[in-house]
């Protein structure tokens, strides 16, 4: 009853295909849209814009671009976390080049770099497939790590190996380095997430999205409709890497501040793997869901214990953390194996009916 | 013009200039080839039966070798004989603790997920293995352990050979390693074609609806394949403890497996020998001969590196199985 | 280039000239010749592994033959790829439907659209403007299809909860969506009942005299055959035994051997 769609007629194709057609989506989304910058801003505290909001963003971001590349059109990759670093130093050497520019162009600009050489490792996909092509992209990560660490021209020669986020401001606030404040590098980060959010849910719902999509189903049939596969594997490369360097961009200038070649390790790669698995591939909600999941539930994790009056050393809530997450993505595979997106679709349905059961 | 000798020419004049040395080298790579083609066995023998890709195999060989060592030091502390009783005891116990751990992999997650996509499987391996990298490191803790060698009798020591103008030193534990991984993979391939249960994993390889139609019961291929798996793992954590010691950095070091696992196939008992020493020796040549012009650790990467450039002319790998799609 | 060219629907649109086809040692198709006119539905018939499917393959540029040629439009070519008979103007169904699993039929059916589609990647990035104009135009068209293949009720539905028949339904409008010059059929009423027969044969016909679509279609079932078809070529082994109006192919002592039954 709550979700009834009836009585809502869409009187041109436009409307029906809208990101929102429903009405209570849109005031749905209205909804947190508004939490996201406004509530939020005023009630959270610093420490947890930094620990949990930022992160979230920013591995919402990262799994939104894996999941463009593998949810959406087909195109195993491990590689994630080696484009965002590619991102995150294209970022760093483009302020150090250009100081005074402003660093949120800097930030998207930083993009493009992630998805040149996103492309160059996408070219092998032209004939290798499925499984093997993720071992490709292996090789683009670990071979991108030692970059990272062998290469000290992208940390300017910084004896420590690791890059430090200079102050950068906007309209005179400080927005990244030590003086930004947390709410000021979340209302940035927020601001651009959203955007991209939005310009990948254009994407998706239009001919390249439906291009990804034939391709990841069936892309024989696919190049018989006239999909040139190369074309839009490539582009679906391009385009993920884009989000994920913007991701790593992100992580580095409005979160961590600083970063170094680990920050961007195979770790990384699994990490958002699991978020894009967890949350549902082939989802954009999908994407936030998961990254709220995986990062949040270590922090439930560690905070249930003190919750319940019992003390357990942090290096076993570690351990049981890693058989937790494992032992709960196993869980998910086998009861929905579309991820929480799916589960979320369930719930609307349930919704649509209740108080009927169906 | 001073890049292109430093690149085609050099490497090749240093290698011809200390022959000694070119040996010592490929043997070090044949030895490193043989331990990755020990763990891409493992991964072989369950996609080959069950089609699946264990992501999990490289922490099965950490966690075999972190059971044989604990369960090891534990008989000692109960005072059970002499070290070598309690170390061969251990032995046995840990195959029927890797035994348990096949017996739960299938009833818990292949069961359930009997049928599902390959994708779908091969995801659920990751969840394995940080179940078992949590699991692991809370039964044993994080340091690295020293794996008993001397208790299981294993060689120790190096031979030394005069030739080609200099000393060539081949370390015992390796060579028993290349004689184990040998025997190994002989019985295994006799093992796959010859026997009853061979026929029957490789039909479930191929169809699990199949296999079930003529009555192969697939829980037990199963609980037998991972339990295979299991004891190559536990061979594998063996050898590489001798080596170095067993942590958990071991873990990643299996990653390396999968460029094995191209060039050789992910189907072929024997593509995983010829795959591993490829690798490995390709590897230890690019390290010691090109690796001062790049720089130093290109070993981290150029085992990939390697399975990519191949895969582009031989999407099937060396042994594997064209993929015919039919419309 | 000579102009043989007879005047309206008696040239060949598509010739098929001497084609071989082997798989190792399998030979799916020894030396097949016909031709197919422009306007016309032809039928290609024959028992089990006759071979019609990789004919439709070897056409639609999924298979390379050793031997023959392939002429379309005027345009000679040993080989092409798929998507360069999609360019050219070539549809295709499939046996096993080849739907996009993961996407509703609408969809599906939009995704025929687009060769048809330009306004390129930095209109897709914001939509507004240009890119919906554009997807609102095609799917006006797609509407269309969709009203004549009568499923609308099921547009919105993931084609993998849809039964057979009408997945059969749905990759039909994927087709016609391209708006193709020649249209492969392989069995399109393949598991159908009466009804649906009946209905899809009148879709057939409908892209035939309306679109003007030229038809080559693989069936079984002689009835649709000797009713839709102008045209019949008979295949047996890999080799073409018979070519000609139905009632001609139907009373031919081969064609009566090589199926041992009767048209049902």
């Amino acid at each position: 009853m709550l979700y009834r769609e009836a009585g809502q007629f869409k009187t041109t194709y436009a409307a029906d295909q809208s990101v929102f057609p429903i009405r209570q989506d849109r005031v749905g989304i209205a909804v947190i849209l508004l939490v996201a910058f406004v509530v939020v801003p005023l009630l959270a505290s610093s420490f947890v814009l930094s620990a949990v909001f930022i992160p979230i963003l920013v591995f919402s971001l990262a799994a939104i671009g894996l999941n463009l590349l593998t949810g959406y059109a087909g195109q195993v990759s491990l590689g994630t976390g080696a484009f965002m670093g590619v991102g995150a130093y294209t970022c760093y050497k483009l302020t150090t080049y250009f100081p005074q520019a402003n660093i949120v162009i800097l930030i998207l600009a930083s993009g493009l770099g992630s998805a040149a050489i996103g492309t160059v490792f996408g070219l092998p996909s032209l004939r290798i497939k499925g499984f093997y092509l993720a071992v490709a992209t292996l090789a683009a990560q670990f071979f991108l790590s030692w970059c990272f660490v062998r290469i000290p021209w992208l940390y300017n020669h910084n004896v420590s190996g690791a890059i430090e986020v200079p102050t950068r401001t906007m309209l005179g606030v400080a927005v990244t380095g030590p003086n930004a404040t947390p709410l000021t590098r979340y209302l940035v980060a927020l601001t651009i997430v959203t955007l991209m959010t939005w310009v990948a849910s254009n994407l998706l719902r239009g001919r390249i999205g439906r291009t990804w999509m034939a391709v990841r189903d069936m892309d024989i049939a696919a190049e018989l409709i006239g999909i040139r596969l190369y074309s839009a594997k490539l582009l679906a490369f391009a385009v993920s890497s884009f989000y994920c360097g913007v991701a790593g961009a992100i992580m580095v200038f409005l979160w961590f501040g600083a970063a170094e070649a680990d920050s961007f390790n195979i770790d990384q790669s699994f990490l958002i793997l699991f978020m894009v698995i967890v949350g549902g591939l082939g989802s954009l909600i999908g994407s936030f869901f998961g990254a709220i999941f995986i990062w949040g539930l270590p922090i439930v994790l560690r905070a249930t214990p003190e919750f319940f009056g019992l003390t357990i050393r942090a290096a076993t809530v570690e351990h049981l953390q890693f058989m937790i997450v494992g032992a709960l993505i196993i869980f998910f595979l086998i009861a929905e194996p579309a991820g929480l997106a799916r589960l979320w679709q369930i719930g609307k349905q349930k919704l649509r009916v209740w108080p009927f059961p169906y | 013009m001073d890049l292109l000798y430093k690149i085609f020419l050099d490497p090749f004049v240093q290698m011809g200039a200390a022959p000694d040395l070119l040996v010592q080298t490929l043997w070090e790579g044949l030895v490193a080839g043989v331990l990755y083609a020990l763990i891409a066995l493992g991964y072989v023998l369950i996609y080959k039966a069950s089609g699946v890709f264990n992501f999990a195999q490289g922490i099965m060989v950490v966690f075999a070798a972190l059971t044989l060592v604990g369960i090891a030091a534990m008989l000692r502390q109960w005072g059970v004989g002499p070290g070598d009783v309690a170390a061969y005891a251990a032995l046995i116990l840990t195959a029927v603790v890797m035994l348990g751990l096949a017996w739960g992999v299938e009833r818990l997650m292949l069961r359930p997920l009997v049928n599902q996509p390959e994708i779908i499987l091969f995801m659920a391996t990751f969840g394995l293995t940080y179940f078992l990298i949590g699991f692991g490191e809370l039964l044993f803790g994080g340091e690295p352990k020293v794996m008993i060698t001397d208790d299981l009798h294993l060689p120790r020591g190096a031979l030394e050979f005069k030739m080609l103008g200099g000393f060539v030193s081949l370390q015992k534990i390796d060579v028993a390693a290349a004689v184990i991984a040998s025997v190994m993979v002989a019985a295994l391939a006799i093992f796959f074609q010859k026997t009853r249960i061979g026929r029957a994993l490789r039909a479930v390889a191929d169809s699990h609806k199949a296999a079930l139609s003529v009555g192969i019961s697939l829980e037990q291929i199963w609980v037998t394949v991972w339990f295979a798996a299991g004891i190559v793992a536990l061979a594998t954590g063996i050898m590489w403890g001798a080596r170095s010691d067993v942590s958990f950095a071991l873990q990643t070091l299996a990653l390396k497996a999968l460029p094995v696992l191209i060039l050789g196939g992910f189907t072929s008992i024997p593509g995983a020998i010829v795959g591993g020493v490829i690798i490995g020796v390709g590897e230890k040549l690019g390290e010691f001969y090109w690796g001062p012009l790049l720089g130093s650790g290109i070993e981290s990467w150029l085992a990939y590196v390697i399975a990519l450039v191949f895969l582009l002319f031989r999407p099937q790998g060396l042994f594997g199985e064209k993929i015919i799609e039919r419309i | 280039m000579r102009a043989d060219r007879d005047a309206g629907a008696q040239d060949a649109f598509l010739s098929v000239e001497g084609v071989s086809l082997a798989f190792g040692g399998v030979k799916a198709l020894t030396d097949v010749s016909f031709d197919v006119r422009k306007g016309e539905i032809r039928a290609i018939i024959g028992p089990n592994g006759a071979g019609k499917t990789s004919m439709l393959n070897v056409i639609n540029g999924f298979y390379r033959p050793q031997h023959g040629r392939i002429t379309f439009k005027g345009r000679t070519r040993t080989a092409m790829r798929p998507f360069e008979a999609a360019r050219g103007g070539i549809a295709r169904t499939f046996q096993n439907v080849a739907l996009f699993r993961g996407m509703s039929a609408l969809d599906n059916i939009m995704a025929g659209r687009t060769l048809k589609m330009h306004r390129g990647f930095f209109w897709q990035l914001i939509r507004f403007g240009p890119a919906l104009a554009e997807e609102v135009e095609h799917r006006r068209k797609v509407e269309e299809i969709i009203d004549f293949l009568e499923i609308p009720q099921i547009r919105k539905t993931p084609v993998g909860r849809l039964p057979y028949g009408l997945q059969k339904r749905v990759e039909l409008g994927r087709a016609l969506a391209m708006e193709p010059d020649l249209l492969l059929l392989d069995e399109p009423m393949a598991g159908m009942n009466l009804e649906e027969k009946e209905d899809m044969s009148r879709y057939i016909v409908d892209a035939n005299t309306h679109l003007g679509t030229t038809i080559a279609l693989i069936e079984h079932d002689m009835g649709v055959v000797m009713d839709l078809s102008d045209r019949v070529v008979v295949l047996e082994y890999g080799r073409k035994i018979a070519d000609g109006t139905p009632e001609e192919v139907k009373a031919d002592p081969t064609v009566v051997a090589a199926y041992l039954g009767v048209p049902h």
